[in-house]
């Protein structure tokens, strides 16, 4: 389809892999996969997800070992068999999921595994701290040595796993999905020292759906699509029409479905002065039938917060709700749904690829240890499909607390027809499912208790682009029934596309509001304006 | 490119099918669970003791069982939720003395069964409102009450044993319907109630999903507390049964009737493949885990083997057969 083009950098390449092929039980994961690297190159690796990324990221790592074809380092050919090998040979991966110890110190976290010594049994503190000292001076960091991880923010912590990089003199660094839990200011600061790291001669794999920031950084960029090797554009040829027509195999004109709305039905939600005491001030807006309503902000300013208050998840200090014009008093989220409010949280999904079969694959690899506190919000996992998507509805089908296995056969077979769910089997587990079908195993559940309204916290995160346009006419099939709907979400472009009016929040107010009566268009920079607060001040 | 295309699709249809045979060989070693290594214990105790496979020695074995399978089936519900229960042999220690005093009080004998069942399904309670709405671990509260309540059986049995020679119950422990011993009926009825709950219920359901993922399980609307009050109710309720059977067996009860039970129950437990993070488990699979731990106690006292050897035996053969499980389920997953 398209030729890999002549390299920008006149140099040697540092890194060669050819021909790699990698199948998982019959599963081909990856085909015959090229990829050649130079030194102080930013080279951005896109495709879907479960394209084959990861796959090919985690050989290089030598968590996998390629079925076929080669890798060479400074044109010598290696053999990559374990993680630390890879470590000797200059390369390192910093995976989404941090690998951190969070109550250890910066210093202890950097030298982990490779502790400085004296005589060789006593730990080296001090020395430790003055070398981790000077790789952080030289990251332009804002913390010490002799902090405790678990007082850095995510972009801290981030960096202190490419100060761990550096330490190991890396030549190649890669990065996946850097910025996916990074404010916009914390994003600017990541890319300054992305820049920095190049310009030393460093070569980094950078991994991002993100069309902005390949602009921004990408000195090349490769596409695979399926597990196959697609293609490389230089600088000068990345266009987004091109790149999204590499990595879907077709091109996306009609993403978002939505017509967008000019009559707005009836208010079905009204919000009151509602607020935590803290993480939101009194908020107030209103929701009409049949209307998508966009929540937009940066990370952190109180978006998701605000739509667990109207669900009861959280306590609120002050504020009413109003359904349908009478009040309702909604302590916890039962009472929220038996008014027929459906909050569909922002679920985390497992990152692994779809043809790694097995969750020991994935741990084996490394990457399946999902923190804590970003564990998935929403699915069962154990479960099966069946059981997750009516596990809502199971008490109204109940007689005397017993299951009515039959109606809730119906309910199953209903939303996989009605939502496209890709199902062998309702007795599936979620876990063995794709992002995307996932996602709508989720939207399944709380549409089964037939919603007035509907809250949606980031519907599209970690879903390929495929499922993301299904799920997209889901949704606006949902408004066009009268349903009341908030999406909340972080991609702007999903918020402009999708949204008929727009409300951004900024540290924990409700700050301005586009689209609808407002007067202002629903574009991505109005709407970042308010987010960033460079409308008030342009205002006041 | 066209024929990259074919490939992968065509991979994903087979793969679809393959997940579904996949899924369905899972579901059955989830209910199947230990059933090989069970039989392989039976063969080999068969082949070196020739009177083990008799019906007579086999209803004993499972009359040895009861109380385990009793306790072990209160114990699933609890580790379902992906909780703890130590508190399962005090338990059983009160309500068993508690129940035996009952009965000596003239008049009252009637009473004795229905005030060990209350008696254990109050302690249960107790634990799990502590854990429930006091958010406290659920190791750390059943440890104190598994202490506590070892001193309260002591004290309330006066240090003594209180033994009551016309125990009006005593029939739960010694009688049988038809050939099977009561103590058997009543395990089983306890299984079978229990998968009822758990299979056929939303309760049930509940109780997976709040194993599962209790942040998700919250967000969907599931009262979690009252839900882990429930588990820790049954868990109660079921060591009472077990006081009761334990008590009407020995026409007495002591202070330390009950000691080291709650090991053997979640070994039981743990042998039936249910997860100790909880939202996965049978109790199918626990009926098997309580029947191993039996067979191996009776079969080695056939053989003749020294207590000693008894404890390092039945150690070792719950890591084994957990390890087996594990790879087993490993391979099946692939």
């Amino acid at each position: 389809m398209v030729s890999s083009t002549q390299p920008s950098i006149k140099t040697k390449p540092v890194l060669e892999m050819q021909g790699i092929t990698k199948t998982f039980h019959g599963f081909t994961a990856l085909h015959d996969v090229n990829l050649t690297i130079y030194p102080g190159e930013v080279h951005a690796l896109m495709g879907e997800n479960g394209a084959g990324k990861s796959t090919l990221m985690k050989i290089l790592a030598g968590a996998y070992i390629a079925d076929a074809g080669e890798i060479r380092i400074d044109g010598q050919s290696v053999r990559m068999t374990d993680p630390g090998q890879a470590r000797d040979l200059g390369i390192a991966i910093i995976y989404q999921e941090l690998n951190l110890a969070p109550n250890l110190t910066v210093a202890e976290n950097i030298f982990m595994g490779s502790e400085l010594t004296k005589g060789g049994t006593l730990i080296d503190q001090d020395g430790m701290r003055r070398k981790a000292a000077e790789v952080l001076e030289n990251l332009d960091a804002s913390f010490d040595a002799g902090d405790l991880v678990s007082t850095l923010s995510i972009a801290e912590q981030q960096q202190v796993e490419i100060a761990r990089a550096l330490k190991d003199k890396s030549r190649i660094l890669v990065m996946d999905e850097p910025t996916a839990a990074l404010s916009d200011r914390e994003t600017e600061k990541l890319f300054e020292v992305v820049r920095r790291l190049r310009n030393e001669g460093i070569a980094i794999i950078y991994i991002s759906h993100r069309m902005e920031e390949i602009y921004a950084l990408a000195d090349r960029v490769s596409v695979i699509r399926d597990g196959g090797y697609i293609g490389s554009l230089e600088k000068s040829e990345i266009s987004a029409a091109r790149l999204v027509e590499m990595m879907v195999g077709r091109s996306l004109k009609d993403l978002y479905e939505h017509k967008r709305q000019t009559t707005p039905g009836p208010v079905v939600l009204e919000v009151r002065n509602l607020s935590d005491g803290h993480k939101v001030k009194p908020a107030n807006f209103q929701l009409h039938a049949g209307e998508i309503v966009g929540l937009a902000g940066l990370v952190g300013a109180g978006r998701t917060e605000l739509a667990r208050l109207i669900f009861g998840a959280d306590r609120k200090a002050s504020g009413e709700i109003k359904l349908e014009g009478r009040r309702v008093n909604i302590a916890e989220p039962t009472n929220a749904i038996e008014s027929g409010i459906a909050y569909v949280p922002e679920d985390i999904k497992d990152k692994r690829p779809l043809n790694i079969l097995t969750p020991d694959d994935a741990i084996e690899a490394g990457i399946a240890y999902v923190p804590e506190d970003r564990k998935n919000l929403g699915l069962f996992l154990e479960m099966s499909s069946g059981e997750n998507i009516t596990l809502n509805v199971l008490g109204r089908e109940a007689k005397a607390g017993i299951i009515n296995s039959k109606s809730l056969f119906k309910i199953v077979a209903d939303a996989v027809n009605n939502l496209g769910i890709r199902l062998a089997s309702p007795s599936i587990r979620a876990m063995d499912l794709s992002g995307g079908n996932q996602q709508k195993l989720l939207l399944a559940r709380w549409l089964a208790i037939n919603p007035k309204v509907l809250l949606l916290d980031e519907p599209t995160r970690g879903v390929d682009i495929g499922a993301k346009s299904e799920i997209y006419r889901i949704i606006s099939d949902l408004a066009a029934n009268g349903v009341a709907i908030l999406m909340i979400s972080s991609e702007l472009p999903e918020i402009v596309g999708m949204s008929d009016r727009v409300l951004v929040m900024r540290a924990g107010s409700l700050v301005g509001e586009v689209g609808g009566s407002t007067g202002e268009a629903i574009t991505q920079e109005n709407i970042m304006a308010y987010a960033t607060g460079a409308r008030e001040v342009a205002k006041s | 490119m066209s024929q990259t295309e074919v490939r992968t699709t065509g991979n994903r249809a087979s793969d679809r099918q393959k997940a579904s045979k996949r899924q369905a060989w899972r579901n059955f070693i989830q209910v199947a669970g230990i059933l090989p290594i069970l039989l392989v214990i039976c063969i080999v105790f068969s082949l070196v003791s020739p009177s083990f496979l008799s019906p007579g020695n086999l209803i004993n074995v499972i009359r040895q069982a009861s109380i385990n399978i009793v306790l072990a089936t209160g114990m699933t519900f609890v580790i379902l939720t992906g909780g703890i229960d130590l508190s399962v042999g005090s338990i059983l220690g009160v309500t068993a003395v508690v129940g035996v005093l009952v009965s000596l009080i003239p008049g009252a004998g009637l009473f004795a069964v229905p005030a060990a069942l209350l008696a254990g399904v109050c302690l249960g309670l107790l634990n799990g409102a502590l854990i429930a709405y006091l958010g406290l671990p659920p190791f750390i509260v059943t440890l104190g009450s598994y202490t506590a309540l070892r001193g309260v059986a002591y004290l309330v049995a006066n240090g003594t044993t209180v033994i009551n020679r016309n125990l009006n119950f005593a029939w739960i422990g010694n009688n049988y319907l038809g050939p099977i011993p009561w103590l058997v009926v009543i395990a089983l009825l306890a299984v079978v109630a229990s998968w009822f709950v758990l299979r056929r219920t939303v309760l049930g359901r509940h109780i997976y999903a709040v194993g599962g993922n209790i942040r998700a399980a919250r967000l969907t609307g599931i009262k979690v507390s009252q839900v882990l009050l429930f588990v820790y109710g049954v868990s109660g309720l079921l060591s009472g049964l077990g006081g009761i059977m334990s008590a009407s067996r020995l026409y007495s009860a002591t202070g330390m009737l009950g000691q080291g039970y709650e090991l053997d129950a979640i070994a039981a437990v743990i042998l039936g493949g249910t997860s100790f993070t909880g939202g996965i488990g049978t109790i199918w699979g626990t009926l098997l885990g309580a029947l191993i731990i039996a067979l191996l106690n009776n079969g080695l006292t056939l053989m003749n083997v020294s207590f000693f050897w008894q404890l390092v035996v039945k150690g070792l053969v719950i890591i084994i057969a957990v390890t087996i499980d594990r790879l087993r389920t490993r391979s099946s997953a692939a």
